[in-house]
């Protein structure tokens, strides 16, 4: 089975480039462009330089000691929180953004959840000297404040989406709007593996440093290259693919991705993809989505800013569609118990995203011979308020 | 196959305007009081736009006026049903408009049929790539007699201008300038040397130019350099808090195109 992209730009049925004319030159520039760049001597220097001196890579593989006790199994946690920035998300922002200059591309554009997406972008654009404008869902400016000021320091325009549910989905769109309003000299940073072709399988690659590291770290601290289970949080899909990306074709390592269930999957305030969504089109290509009968979009919810999207990339879709990767739903509560857990019992505090790849321990049974690897895909400063108002006795 | 749009060009090759209205506001059950306004007026062809979540391609004006629409409960299936017996009515040439999602969900060959059993002549989907197209849907669109436009922008390649054109019958779309629907620049000196770059390369399509069309001004300017112009957000203002859409309606397009034309 090839789990990876086609000549066309599909995993299986999912994938594409459904754009309107006016992003084709743009989106088929990068296409015919994006592999000899990435893999030019002079481009894989820049960018491995930056990764070890700029970013703090590799970062760390962990054994959890006491974690692992209480769930009586073997836990690794592969430390993307500990990266600059604080997320997994600065692999993918730096990758572009060395692409965006060998474009000759001036101004850069991004969308964001929780704000990291937005924080990695606005930090490479200072890093490179590059004018750098953020679209953000109003409700995420709220709740992800701190982010903000974040950004603005690092000297990027912050701009509110103001339609539909005022979130992730929103401010995507009003990226691909501005990048239809500005096709010459603007590049287009997508956050995570959605977008039109080639973007899912770009990001992918530069995410897949996540699973290149974990295999030979986990060879040097085990003697085998391969864990029983690698786990991640999916939201578009990045740090997921990130993590799976090396593994995928080990058909005994099980690939388990934690979706946002927010209140319940049942409950209309959801943003559990694979349990609620259908194949369909949006942000440029096939994917699974969360729609009413009539096609339209349904406004997600969750209480992790970073998961709070309708779909999930083609990448993805494809591993559910095909089994290879199996996908759980957690909810708030359960995020926030896994958040805490891990605070008080190994002194880390994961992101409210990574929590929910955390808390598959609790709805899963392991074996205590088993070797599990969870991708902590960030760390939880930005979250603080959110865990202070929901705190949870363990 | 001859359609209505065929007929019309063929009769028609100057000022021809086309209008847009989204299908669902300002009220649900608008659609055939505005759809016959716009024969009264004039109008040689309409487009109805399938109100979507996610109009990505669209500004603010129509991205408000699906937001209304979607509000009032419009759906792809009630807009068929709204235009069952529409034809018994309306002679000029009918267009759907709308992203790929809500056709794919309806199920592409149903849509399809049900666009020629209704008497719509053809569609506009933006975020539909013509590889796409030509690769799974394009048989099932012929054998109903449905033009699929396409759309060319300041930054579409001479060749892929000629692709289109050779996949082509029905018109071609210009958008005037790269931006989203309701932005007004239709008459800089780039969009001027774009047009004149199109109108020479000779197609054998008609084209109509669309985007930011809202006066009789840049309607004049499209029309020198193509057959005709698209109204989109212009007209939907126009008609956002009317209450007598055949009043509203002719007044708006006599401004752009006097009576006598
Ligand atoms: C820490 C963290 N993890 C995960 C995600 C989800 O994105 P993805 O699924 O692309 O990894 C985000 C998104 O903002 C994030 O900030």
């Amino acid at each position: 089975m090839n789990y990876f992209v086609d000549e066309s730009g599909y995993y299986g049925d999912f994938g594409g480039a459904y754009i309107p004319e006016m992003l084709y030159p743009n989106v088929e520039t990068l296409r015919q462009r994006y592999l000899e760049i990435i893999n030019a001597p002079d481009f894989k220097k820049e960018l491995d330089d930056l990764l070890r001196d700029y970013v703090g890579r590799p970062s760390p593989l962990y054994l959890a000691t006491r974690l692992s006790e209480h769930y009586k199994t073997n836990i690794y946690l592969k430390r993307e929180d500990l990266n600059h920035t604080g997320s997994h998300k600065i692999n993918n922002t730096l990758g572009q953004i060395l692409l965006a200059k060998r474009l000759n591309k001036t101004r850069i554009i991004a969308e964001t959840g929780a704000g990291q997406h937005g924080v990695a972008t606005a930090t490479v654009c200072a890093l490179m000297g590059l004018k750098c404008v953020v679209y953000m869902g109003k409700i995420d400016m709220e709740r992800q404040a701190v982010n903000v000021q974040r950004m603005r320091m690092l000297g990027a325009e912050v701009i509110p989406a103001l339609s539909g549910s005022q979130t992730l989905k929103d401010a995507t769109n009003e990226a691909l709007r501005d990048w239809i309003n500005n096709p010459v000299d603007t590049h287009y940073i997508i956050g995570s593996v959605v977008g039109p072709h080639p973007y899912p399988d770009m990001v992918a690659r530069f995410q897949s440093i996540i699973s290149k590291e974990i295999r030979s770290q986990l060879e040097e601290k085990t003697g085998r290259s391969t864990p029983d289970y690698v786990l991640a949080c999916v939201g578009g899909g990045s740090n997921a693919a990130g993590a799976f990306y090396h593994f995928l074709d080990d058909e005994n390592v099980k690939l388990i991705a934690a979706e946002a269930a927010g209140k319940g999957v049942e409950t209309g305030l959801s943003a559990a993809t694979c349990a609620l969504g259908k194949p369909g089109v949006l942000h440029g290509s096939k994917i699974i989505v969360i729609q009413t009968e009539d096609g339209q979009i349904v406004e997600p919810y969750s209480i992790s800013a970073g998961l709070d999207y309708p779909g999930i990339g083609p990448f993805h879709s494809n591993l559910y569609k095909t089994g290879r990767a199996k996908f759980i739903s957690i909810t708030d509560e359960q995020a926030l118990k896994a958040g805490y857990r891990l605070t008080l019992t190994e002194g880390i505090i994961p992101a409210l995203e990574s929590a929910h790849a955390l808390a598959v321990l609790d709805t899963m049974k392991f074996k205590p011979s088993d070797v599990l690897v969870i991708n902590l895909s960030g760390r939880g400063d930005k979250d603080l308020e959110t865990y202070f108002k929901n705190e949870v006795k363990i | 196959m001859d359609n209505r749009i065929n007929t019309l060009f063929r009769n028609k090759k100057n000022e021809v305007l086309s209008v847009y209205f989204t299908a669902g506001f300002p009220k649900l059950d608008d659609t055939l009081k505005i759809l016959r306004s716009l024969q009264w007026a004039g109008v040689d062809m309409v487009e109805i736009g399938i109100p979507f979540s996610d109009p990505v391609a669209d500004g603010p004006v129509i991205q408000e006026s699906n937001k209304k629409a979607l509000d009032n409960g419009m759906t792809l299936k009630n807009l068929f049903s709204q235009l069952e017996d529409f034809r018994k009515n309306i002679k000029i040439p009918v267009v759907l408009m709308g992203y790929f999602n809500t056709i794919f969900q309806f199920g592409v060959e149903s849509f399809c049929r049900q666009c020629a059993e209704t008497g719509i002549d053809g569609v506009i989907i933006p975020d539909l790539p013509a590889g796409e197209f030509i690769s799974k849907y394009k048989p099932l669109f012929d054998r109903n007699n449905i033009k699929n436009i396409f759309m060319i922008t300041p930054q579409t390649s001479d060749e892929r201008i000629k692709m289109f054109d050779s996949v082509s019958d029905g018109f071609l779309y210009v958008v005037s300038s790269s931006k989203t629907t309701g932005t007004n620049l239709i008459s800089d000196d780039f969009s001027k040397r774009y047009f004149e770059k199109i109108k020479k390369i000779k197609l054998s399509n008609p084209t109509m130019v669309g985007f930011g069309i809202h006066d009789k001004e840049s309607f004049e300017i499209a029309s020198k350099y193509a057959n005709g112009a698209i109204i989109g957000s212009a007209y939907i203002k126009a008609i956002a808090e009317t209450k007598t859409f055949r009043n509203t309606t002719t007044e708006f397009i006599y401004k752009i195109r006097p009576k006598a034309n």
